[in-house]
């Protein structure tokens, strides 16, 4: 089980949270004037990395607030913990698993 | 090969099975192959297997970065059915089964299909509601699902608690009489002797580390931990990690990779003689010849390469579990594992071309692909012969994430397999 970090709130553990995928896949600006393929590539494609990964995480059972985090998806390690509109914060690759 | 048979059994009985040949050679990687299948799983060996038997394209390799069947073939908790909701579908889930059906015999091994039957109960009316439109739509394509009401739910599966007084009450269930198990390992092994014996190299502790191109772009072999291995085509089998390898050739999926966890419990006598699954309270079981339960669910929500999950999501399926048996409340559990799962979107695989030339994936097979092992090898061998998809592959296709035509099944995939 992830022991999650909440940027309001503190560690609590994971069934308090709710999963969102990929953090920062940005709506197109112009959306009328997206090809089929480029719809696609908003809609379904998206990063599956064997290493660090950005995702976003909602504190579903406790302040409800959505918030961005960096981990490694082959030894789970929490890396970072942002707020949203934040970037991503530069990791330690000696801390990545999945990158080596 | 040497056949198997009663005669080949006594003879080495008769040695106390010591000099039983090895089943598949162990050889060196040629400098190239016709056709590259990277992953040695159930799907890339039976593709192997298709391409030699079917199209007369022995001149294959069959790369396998652990052991074969190591990945989720090994994992899974082998239920086998072809009760999807849509044409696409169940044209290709019919297709698989009905090669099941005739498999131990084409193999000349004992893949140990049991179609003891499938339960997919509904909690709920809209569970009701889906449940009657998907046996219909089968029946429609010529699939054996029926609807059951309760009382005939119970009649097929005794020790099931079917009583009104559970929190999600047991309202109804589609019946697939020749879904069933099958022995997960036999069907890696089974293809890859057969493979073998048509000349197919089956090459493991091979990790395939880069796709390279021409010039042109069209794929002129791998970079793998044992040196370039030239090929013609490659087909990419490689289940949670096919993003990683389609993003060696620049492609991006829209797969996600997740942990599904199993268990299984102590042996104890027979029992359950049927599987019994439900989307709705997140639990699926059948009892193994040996006598443990394999129990199933969802995935862990988030990605994962790890083949580790967390355990309250098995605390969520063994609860489901219990409310539906509760005589197996005090049973206990021996082991839990997990695999990584290719999630798509619309809970389908993606089988076919790709952008780049004389590559070719299978993936995107999720929580559900271990019944679609023979078919998906089938019309994979196919598309990569021909180098056109498929009739029955044709659907799944990448572009239709572009083009729109999504095949949803969600509703029979689920939680379910
Ligand atoms: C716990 C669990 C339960 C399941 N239950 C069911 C079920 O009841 N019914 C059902 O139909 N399906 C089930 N599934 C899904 C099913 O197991 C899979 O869909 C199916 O086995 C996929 O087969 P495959 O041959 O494509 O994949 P795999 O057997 O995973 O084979 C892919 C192979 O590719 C290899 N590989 C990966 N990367 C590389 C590389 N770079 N170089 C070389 N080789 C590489 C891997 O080592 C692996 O052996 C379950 C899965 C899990 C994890
Ligand atoms: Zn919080």
């Amino acid at each position: 089980m992830l022991l999650i970090e909440c940027p309001w709130c503190g560690p609590r553990e994971e069934p308090e949270f709710h999963y969102g995928g990929q953090a920062h896949v940005v709506r197109p600006a112009d959306p009328a004037a997206l090809s089929d393929a480029d719809w696609a590539a908003y809609v379904f494609l998206r990063d599956n990395p064997k290493g660090v990964f950005a995702e976003r995480w909602c504190h579903t059972a406790g302040c409800r607030r959505w918030f961005n985090v960096l981990r490694d998806t082959v030894s789970h390690r929490v890396l970072a913990v942002y707020r949203m509109g934040e970037t991503a914060p530069a990791v330690d690759p000696a801390l990545v698993e999945g990158a080596r | 090969m040497t056949r198997y048979s009663i005669w080949s059994l006594a003879r080495n009985a008769l040695s106390h099975h010591a000099d039983w040949p090895r089943q598949w050679r162990s050889p060196a990687p040629r400098p190239a192959y016709d056709v590259v299948i990277v992953g040695g799983g159930g799907h890339g060996l039976a593709t192997a297997y298709y391409l030699a038997k079917e199209h007369g394209i022995a001149n294959v390799a069959v790369l396998e970065k652990g052991w074969l069947g190591g990945g989720n073939t090994g994992r899974n908790t082998t239920i086998v059915r072809s009760n999807y909701l849509w044409d696409e579908s169940a044209a290709l889930y019919e297709l698989s089964l009905k090669l099941w059906e005739g498999l131990s015999k084409d193999l000349n091994y004992n893949v140990m299909l049991s179609q003891r039957g499938v339960l997919n109960l509904a909690h709920s009316l809209g569970d009701v509601r889906a449940g009657r439109r998907r046996a219909e739509a089968n029946r429609l394509n010529g699939i054996d699902s029926v609807w059951l009401e309760p009382e005939g739910v119970k009649k097929v599966c005794p020790p099931l608690n079917t009583s009104a007084s559970l929190r999600y009450p047991v309202l109804g269930s589609t019946w697939q009489p020749r879904g069933g198990t099958a022995r997960h390992d036999a069907v890696a092994w089974g293809y890859a002797r057969a493979a073998d014996a048509r000349g197919v190299d089956i090459i493991q502790t091979c990790e395939v580390t880069g796709i390279r191109r021409d010039p042109d772009g069209r794929v002129a072999g791998v970079e793998t931990t044992q040196g370039f291995i030239g090929a013609g085509k490659v087909g990419i089998v490689a289940a949670g990690h096919t993003s990683v390898l389609a993003a060696m050739a620049d492609i991006r999926l829209p797969i996600q990779s997740h942990p599904l966890q199993a268990l299984v419990s102590e042996p104890i006598k027979p029992v359950l003689d049927c599987v019994v699954m439900s989307g709705a309270i997140h639990v699926y079981v059948s009892q193994s010849d040996k006598g443990e339960l394999v129990i199933g669910a969802g995935i862990d929500g988030y990605n994962s390469y790890a083949q580790r999950g967390s355990v309250h999501v098995l605390e969520h399926q063994t609860a489901a579990l219990c409310e539906l048996f509760p005589v197996f409340a005090r049973l206990r559990m021996m082991r839990t594992w997990a695999g990584i799962v290719d999630v798509c979107p619309d809970a389908s695989p993606i089988l076919g071309k790709t952008p780049v030339p004389g590559l070719f994936i299978n993936g995107g097979w999720g929580t559900g692909g271990f019944k679609a092992t023979p078919g998906s090898g089938y019309v994979f061998a196919h598309t990569i012969a021909r180098d056109e998809p498929h009739p029955v592959a044709a659907p799944f296709a990448l572009e239709r994430f572009t083009t729109g035509a999504l095949i949803d099944e969600h509703g029979a995939a689920a939680v379910a397999h």
